[in-house]
């Protein structure tokens, strides 16, 4: 069984290694086919990990080797498979499979085509040392690995200004994040005395409740950046420059889930500090409904599925916050198929359209894209959270732990924002699918994309709509490693009340975007609009105004203060020392240049001037040695 | 008056003294060596002098490698001082400035 471990977690490597082989070279097909064959291997591997944890119960943890070992500190590269990781196996080695043979198609005129599949196989081998990991230092190297691979992959398009920004904004913020995260990770060292997983939680119990919060405040400051909550969120839009593929297997399906993985694996710390719980899950529900709403008026269809992303793993915190670990796993599960489904169908959009991101500007491609239509409308719906397809199960459920547990305000935030989610969602559908076809007035020729792109879809397509079936043995098997709460509201009339009225209210809302959206005087807003005059609008379109404080108070301040910091501390007293120092050196040496005159007779001078010297220090210590009892009461006499 | 063994340290720094000055100030090769030699030499009379005081040999001894060193030393060097004149036809150690740095 270690075998499928082993090859689960290390094909991705060879792939990675494999195309970077051709990475100077032209396009080759080959770089991409091979790298994703590997993926599909490791994903069967995966899948034959899960079938046997899934089965029997068991839980594999192997000791690759050795990684550091002083004194008390022992950290190995060691693995684990258990219900929690191999989910996550599953999520990552599916979704990329799917997402490289899609990536072939889609890069195909590209021409750093060989590169990006290396880069692409690198991010997968990070997260799956990020998920297999047994220990916080393994989990930290993945989380540096796919912060390193997303910062390559967002600035694949280096040429252009706005993706080297995004990728330097996306890669500076999760710094300031990981600094939070490696500090809890010492926390845990210094309090408990081990990094592993297993020995670590065990000790906690018996720690004091003050270090506990702090553990679980700064391992959230972490989880805070990678997945991109507020107020580390605006990488995540910005980070849409990459290539679609990479927005939907890193900013949708894996990467972004990672905190929601962290705070799912510190469960057993999170559980003893649920004040930091609450927290966590209030900050998730407002990001649900802040990202929404930034989602209702965006125009740029790849951030508004971006803010949507952000909007969904408010969800999944809240979930997590609230104890319902299970249940946020299970949400990230369903919401990587569809959230990547969603993503690739925009990325066959976008190259129908030319790379042109206004919805607005599209309308009526239902009639051209027939099977990109169908995915993305049941990749909508399926977000939306309509019975039967995924989305409903997971994330009804979530609002059914914020019921059960009490929490009405978090629930009622929860509630609203499924409703602006149905709404914003088939906006896009609605702009891009339906209506006149308002792409003819620029000329563009939409045309579907290649077959096999489609076909790579279709396994996320199946699952979007049929991952909810899964949701009891799924909870059967992860029961065994998280806490087994089932979430049941308690009176029936209660719960058929809940669920029939979400769904009226998600199926209103979607019933109003598209009466909205598909009138036939949509036209290419042009800011004259009363609605694009409006405070609220224009609060939404700039984000609230974030980035622009950002830009204006820190990014400004700090490039100020590194101004001042360059001109006069490092110029005026760091290079100024350093210099000196060299100065003497140089002067000294020009000064006693002249000594070496070359003539015999200077040098034997010399020798003698040396020797008189070394002859004089030697009387002068033969004498203070042997009288230096004398010397020590004269000098204590004069109180030294 | 007696001569003791002062008597032969003071010759000694004496003949010392008088070599280093001749060390330092001579512009001839030739007249160098003779400097050096009156240096070891120096040397050599306060080895005697003191290997007698005390009675114990090892200072004698001493002085004979001293004398044989010494010997070595000047063959070898007059042999280059000869090779040195008969290519430059001067043996004045001002022209020796081959080592300038």
């Amino acid at each position: 069984m270690e075998l499928f471990l082993y090859t689960a977690l290390f094909s991705p490597l060879v792939g990675s290694l494999f195309a970077a082989l051709f990475g100077a070279s032209p396009k080759t097909k080959i770089a991409g086919i091979v790298p994703s064959a590997l993926l599909g291997v490791s994903f069967l591997s995966s899948l034959v990990l899960l079938v046997l944890v899934m089965g029997t119960g068991l839980t594999l943890h192997v000791e690759m080797m050795t990684w550091m070992a002083t004194g008390d500190l022992y950290i190995p590269f060691g693995f684990v498979v258990d219900q929690v990781s191999v989910t996550m196996m599953i999520v990552v080695t599916l979704v990329s499979t799917v997402v490289h043979v899609y990536a072939i198609g889609y890069m195909d005129h590209d021409k750093g085509f060989n590169r990006f599949f290396s880069y692409l196989s690198a991010f997968v081998f990070s997260m799956m040392i990020l998920v297999m990991s047994d220990n916080f230092a393994g989990l930290f190297i993945g989380w540096e690995g796919v912060g390193l691979c997303s910062w390559l992959l967002i600035g694949f398009w280096y040429h252009k200004e706005s993706a080297s920004w995004a990728a330097n904004e996306a890669f500076i913020m999760n710094r300031i994040a990981d600094l939070g995260m490696l500090i809890g990770i010492f926390l845990i060292y210094w309090n408990t005395g081990t990094l592993q997983y297993k020995e670590a939680f065990a000790v906690m119990p018996s720690l004091d409740n003050a270090i506990l919060t702090w553990m679980g405040i700064f391992l959230f400051i972490g989880a805070m950046g990678k997945s991109a909550q507020f107020p580390l969120h605006t990488w995540l839009a910005d980070a849409m420059e990459g290539p679609t593929p990479v927005s939907a297997l890193i900013h949708a399906a894996t990467m972004v889930t990672a905190g929601v993985y962290l705070v799912v694996r510190a469960n057993p710390l999170y559980s003893l500090v649920p004040h930091v719980g609450l927290f966590i899950a209030s900050l998730g529900a407002f990001v649900a409904l802040f990202a929404a709403s930034m989602a209702l008026v965006n125009r740029d269809m790849k951030r508004v599925i971006a803010y949507s992303t952000l909007s969904q793993l408010g969800y999944m915190f809240a979930a997590a916050g609230l104890g319902a670990y299970w249940v946020a796993l299970f949400h990230l599960m369903a919401h990587a198929f569809f959230k990547a489904l969603l993503f690739l169908g925009a990325g066959n959009v976008m190259h129908a359209m030319h790379d042109e991101l206004d919805p607005f500007k599209m309308g009526g491609l239902g009639k051209v894209m027939k099977g990109t239509f169908l995915m993305m409308t049941i990749a909508s719906v399926a977000l939306a959270g309509i019975f039967p397809l995924a989305g409903f199960f997971s994330k009804d459920l979530i609002l059914e732990v914020a019921f059960v547990e009490h929490h009405y305000i978090i629930y009622s935030v929860l509630l609203f924002t499924a409703a602006l989610t149905a709404f914003y969602s088939f906006r896009l559908v609605a702009l891009i699918f339906h209506g006149e076809e308002r792409y003819k007035l620029f000329g563009i020729h939409p045309h579907e994309a290649y077959k096999f792109m489609l076909v790579a879809m279709s396994p996320l397509l199946l699952l979007a709509i049929i991952a909810g079936a899964f949701k009891m043995s799924y909870f059967e098997m992860v029961s065994k490693l998280l806490p087994a709460t089932e979430y049941h509201v308690h009176s029936a009339a209660t719960y058929w009340i809940m669920t029939i009225g979400t769904q009226l209210l998600v199926i209103l809302a979607i019933a109003y975007a598209y009466k909205k959206y598909t009138s036939r005087d949509i036209a290419v807003p042009d800011g004259t609009s009363k609605m694009e005059n409006s405070f609220a609008y224009k609060l939404l379109i700039s984000q609230y105004y974030i980035p622009y404080f950002y830009q204006e108070y820190i990014v400004k301040a700090y490039r100020e203060l590194s101004e001042v910091f360059w001109t006069k501390i490092d110029q005026k007293v760091v290079d100024a020392t350093v210099d000196g120092i060299a100065n003497v050196f140089y002067q000294t040496g020009e000064r006693t240049r002249v000594m070496q005159s070359g003539n015999l007779s200077t040098m034997l001078k010399w020798m003698v001037a040396g020797t008189v010297a070394l002859l004089s220090l030697a009387v002068v210590f033969g004498l203070a040695a042997r009288y230096s009892v004398e010397i020590k009461t004269f000098l204590s006499g004069l109180g030294v | 008056m007696e001569i003791g063994l002062n008597h032969y340290l003071v010759l000694s720094t004496i003949l010392f003294a008088i070599g280093l000055v001749g060390v330092m100030r001579r512009k001839n090769l030739l007249m160098l060596f003779f400097a050096t030699e009156i240096l070891l030499n120096s040397v050599n009379i306060s080895f005697a002098a003191i290997s007698h005081y005390y009675g114990d040999l090892t200072g004698q001894m001493f002085a004979f490698f001293v004398i044989a060193i010494a010997a070595s030393e000047v063959a070898v060097g007059l042999g280059l001082l000869i090779v040195w004149h008969k290519k430059h036809n001067n043996i004045d150690l001002d022209n020796m400035s081959t080592m300038r740095g």
